[in-house]
């Protein structure tokens, strides 16, 4: 008897669980960029950002979600990023956030 | 003829407004519910931003509340207040010229807030619980171990609703802050989280405390209030909370809970203040006269006040405002008594 698909399904949690996600890639890249940690999310990045204006590209989100071991898919959106350093101008903490585009499409290549 | 004043309360806010008028020829008595003077500051380890030990700046100043005989009854409640002195439950009325209302605040009772486990969990703690440990020597688990994975939240207590609560108690971010190094500097290998709605750097130095906890210790600031601890079967504590900056749930198990409670009104002010003409804010406190030139000033002449009865306030706020009391009771009794000195 043939399966009958009825639209329901079972939802992946939406949670990130940080006890399962792996936090290695974190750390390290933490480590090479401790100022990264001074990141008060004021979302001036993201405002002043060229992609994030003509895609739903968000730099802020990425990088915290990067920090909280959420690597999936971060190393495609980085791609969006055209590199014009706006971002490295506006930020109130100083944060090099270019090179941490940088150091992210490094790190995060082989996820 | 010497002009006495009556200080209620043996803290900080109290001992300092006492050695203050003693310096300006006025003779201070303290009223100390406790049997000891030092308030809330005895037994703490360490202040913030400068990470000096609190008996540094506590024992000066007990010292000198010796040195200069200044008279004190201990352990004695103050039930009633009025512009020529205070009545003591006994019964018995200190009669003075003036008086300074020293009462401070009362830490908030982490047990209200059930959904955190104090009282339940074995590794859940309060801010005053942890600074307690550190002056004792040994920051560790219930079992005796060391913790690993640390999460210290913001706002217990306070910015709530839900406890009546609503006022922000103004030193706990910071507090927050402190503790974090303090954890970072005992288990460097530890990771800590804290937990915030708002961080509130508000005075001297802190920004840059914070700053350094980031980059330097390493403490991770997740915006999100914790909504609810469990505790799970080898006693860790599971943790669920709103990672607002990714818009995202967000769960994780932790060695070790610190909630970093907040400071609230004293429970008996609504009683003295109605017995003496007083007023209070809607948060509890008592009400200043105003908020600029008349802050250490009550709506009733005589009645002055110091440190954190009029508002959640800093170690250092609070020694500062005891020599504008000091000085506000001085013009007070000059204009009183004209012929006096």
């Amino acid at each position: 008897m043939a399966v009958t698909n009825f639209g329901y399904g079972i939802n992946r949690p939406r949670a990130i669980d940080l006890d399962t996600n792996d936090l290695r890639k974190s750390r390290d890249i933490i480590a090479e960029m401790p100022e990264l940690q001074t990141c008060i999310g004021c979302g001036s990045c993201t405002a002043s950002c060229t992609a994030g204006n003509l895609t739903d590209f968000n730099f802020r989100k990425l990088h915290t979600s990067v920090r909280r071991g959420e690597y999936k898919g971060a190393y495609e959106e980085i791609g969006k990023c055209m590199l014009c350093g706006k971002c490295r101008l506006v930020c109130p903490r100083g944060i090099n956030t270019r090179g941490l585009v940088m150091l992210l499409k490094r790190k995060l290549g082989d996820f | 003829m010497v002009k006495r004043v009556v200080i209620v309360g043996g803290g900080a806010a109290g001992m300092q407004t006492a050695l203050e008028l003693k310096s300006r020829g006025i003779e201070p008595m303290i009223v100390e519910r406790d049997i000891e003077l030092g308030g809330k500051v005895r037994g703490w380890h360490k202040l913030f931003p400068s990470f000096t030990p609190a008996g540094d700046v506590l024992k000066p100043i007990a010292e000198r509340i010796k040195a200069e005989r200044i008279r004190c009854f201990l352990g004695q409640d103050v039930v009633g207040i009025a512009s020529d002195g205070v009545t003591l439950r006994s019964g018995e009325r200190i009669l003075a010229d003036a008086v300074v209302i020293a009462t401070g605040f009362t830490l908030f009772d982490a047990h209200r807030k059930q959904e955190y486990g104090y009282g339940l969990y074995d590794n859940v703690i309060t801010s005053v619980d942890l600074e307690r440990m550190m002056n004792g020597g040994k920051v560790m688990l219930a079992d005796g171990s060391e913790p690993r994975r640390i999460a210290i939240l913001h706002c217990v207590g306070s910015r709530d609703e839900k406890v009546g609560q609503r006022h922000c108690s103004k030193v706990c971010c910071i507090t927050g802050v402190k503790q974090a190094i303090e954890l970072k500097q005992l288990f460097p290998t530890a990771d800590v989280f804290n937990f915030y709605m708002d961080i509130r750097m508000f005075g001297p130095g802190y920004e840059e405390l914070y700053r350094e906890a980031q980059e330097k210790y390493n403490v991770h600031f997740v915006r999100g209030r914790i909504s609810e601890a469990a505790e799970t079967i080898n006693k860790r504590i599971q943790i669920k909370a709103e990672d607002t900056l990714t818009g995202r749930p967000l769960r994780m198990t932790v060695d070790m809970l610190v909630l970093l409670v907040g400071m609230n009104a004293n429970y008996e002010n609504g009683d003295l203040a109605a017995k003496s003409g007083l007023s209070l804010a809607p948060n509890g406190y008592f009400m200043a006269q105003n908020s600029f030139l008349g802050t250490v000033c009550s709506e009733c002449e005589g009645i002055f006040f110091a440190g954190a009865a009029t508002a959640p306030k800093s170690l250092a706020d609070t020694l500062a405002e005891a020599s504008l009391t000091a000085s506000k009771v001085d013009e007070f009794l000059r204009n009183k008594f004209p012929s006096w000195q």
